[in-house]
């Protein structure tokens, strides 16, 4: 096992490039769908309040458009 | 001949209703695929007889490579599409790719560092391969940066539609650099016009993970771009219809 993570001499350099990749990873999917959860919210909560095409939409677009 | 598919991809909720019931379908397999290359990549794949164990690193370096580029192509390609048709959602496509896209440059360029060092004995030099890769860093933050600089939303789809399709000629530059220049990066082992110079179980696992990378950057791009549409169409009436 413990040769497993020495890696021939090249753990210092292999495992933190597998932590780089893995993170990338994570965190493309996690931003992904926490950015889909808030547009949903916002669409729900506009929905909700009832607004349609006009002045109180430009508030919330720029608001919206600060996530992205 | 019937051009209504053509169209229904340029319908914003048929697109979001597609996007959702795709997703899966990419997710699921890029997650076996990504585990199984990892146990083929660090476990069954024997030792190179250069580099020993330290090669292992081309199962992460190489993916990231072929994903910054690949989406890069994809970015350009809905952003040509979306100038030409005046296709909103190819813009919203276009917009959705530049954020993951610039992630894995990163990753492709710490990756390769991490493997320079040992192998080269720097983590940096400026040749053209790992030169081209940074200038498509800088690609990807200038489309994100002129996005975010323009308000009107389709003003900004335009311009930043230019860009994309201007820094398409890096791609060819970061494909041939290795052989175009003397360069210190080593040639494909891959996509070679022959045979892979690879035997079977070291290269089964690189090509499940770049399928594997692929079909997660599917996945993502599915759910990047079903948010980016609901932020567009704001005060359309089927956002009610999906939403309640």
């Amino acid at each position: 096992m413990n040769e497993f993570f020495s890696m021939g001499g090249y753990a210092l350099f292999l495992w933190p490039a597998y932590a780089v990749t893995l993170l990338a990873i994570v965190i493309n999917v996690y931003t992904a769908r926490r950015d889909l959860d808030r547009a949903r919210t916002e669409a729900r909560r506009r929905l909700a309040s009832g607004a349609t095409g006009d002045a109180s939409s430009v508030a919330t677009a720029s608001a919206v458009r600060g996530q992205s | 001949m019937d051009w209504t598919w053509f169209h229904k991809f340029g319908s914003p909720p048929h697109v979001y209703r597609l996007a959702g019931l795709l997703t899966p379908w990419f997710a699921w397999p890029a997650a076996l695929l990504i585990l199984g290359a990892l146990y083929g990549g660090l476990v069954l794949a024997p030792p190179d007889y250069q580099q020993g164990d330290g090669f292992r690193i081309i199962y992460v370096h190489a993916p990231s490579a072929w994903l910054a580029v690949m989406i890069y192509a994809v970015m350009a390609t809905a952003a040509g599409v979306g100038l030409i048709w005046r296709m909103k959602v190819a813009h919203a496509v276009a917009a959705s790719c530049a954020g993951v896209g610039a992630w894995f440059t990163v990753v492709s360029l710490l990756t390769g560092m991490l493997w320079g060092k040992p192998m080269w004995g720097t983590y940096w030099v400026w040749d053209p391969r790992l030169t081209a890769q940074l200038i498509l860093l800088f690609l990807y933050l200038g489309f994100m940066g002129l996005r975010a600089s323009i308000d009107d939303v389709s003003r900004a789809d335009r311009a930043s539609a230019v860009l994309a399709l201007v820094g398409v000629v890096n791609l060819p530059i970061i494909r041939y650099s290795v052989e175009w220049w003397n360069s210190i990066h080593q040639a494909p082992s891959v996509m070679k016009m022959d045979r892979p110079s690879m035997p079977f179980d070291m290269l089964a696992p690189l090509l499940a993970m770049l399928l594997g990378f692929s079909l997660y950057f599917g996945a993502v791009l599915l759910i990047r771009l079903r948010a980016e549409i609901l932020r567009r169409e704001r005060n359309a009436s089927w956002i009610r219809e999906e939403l309640t």
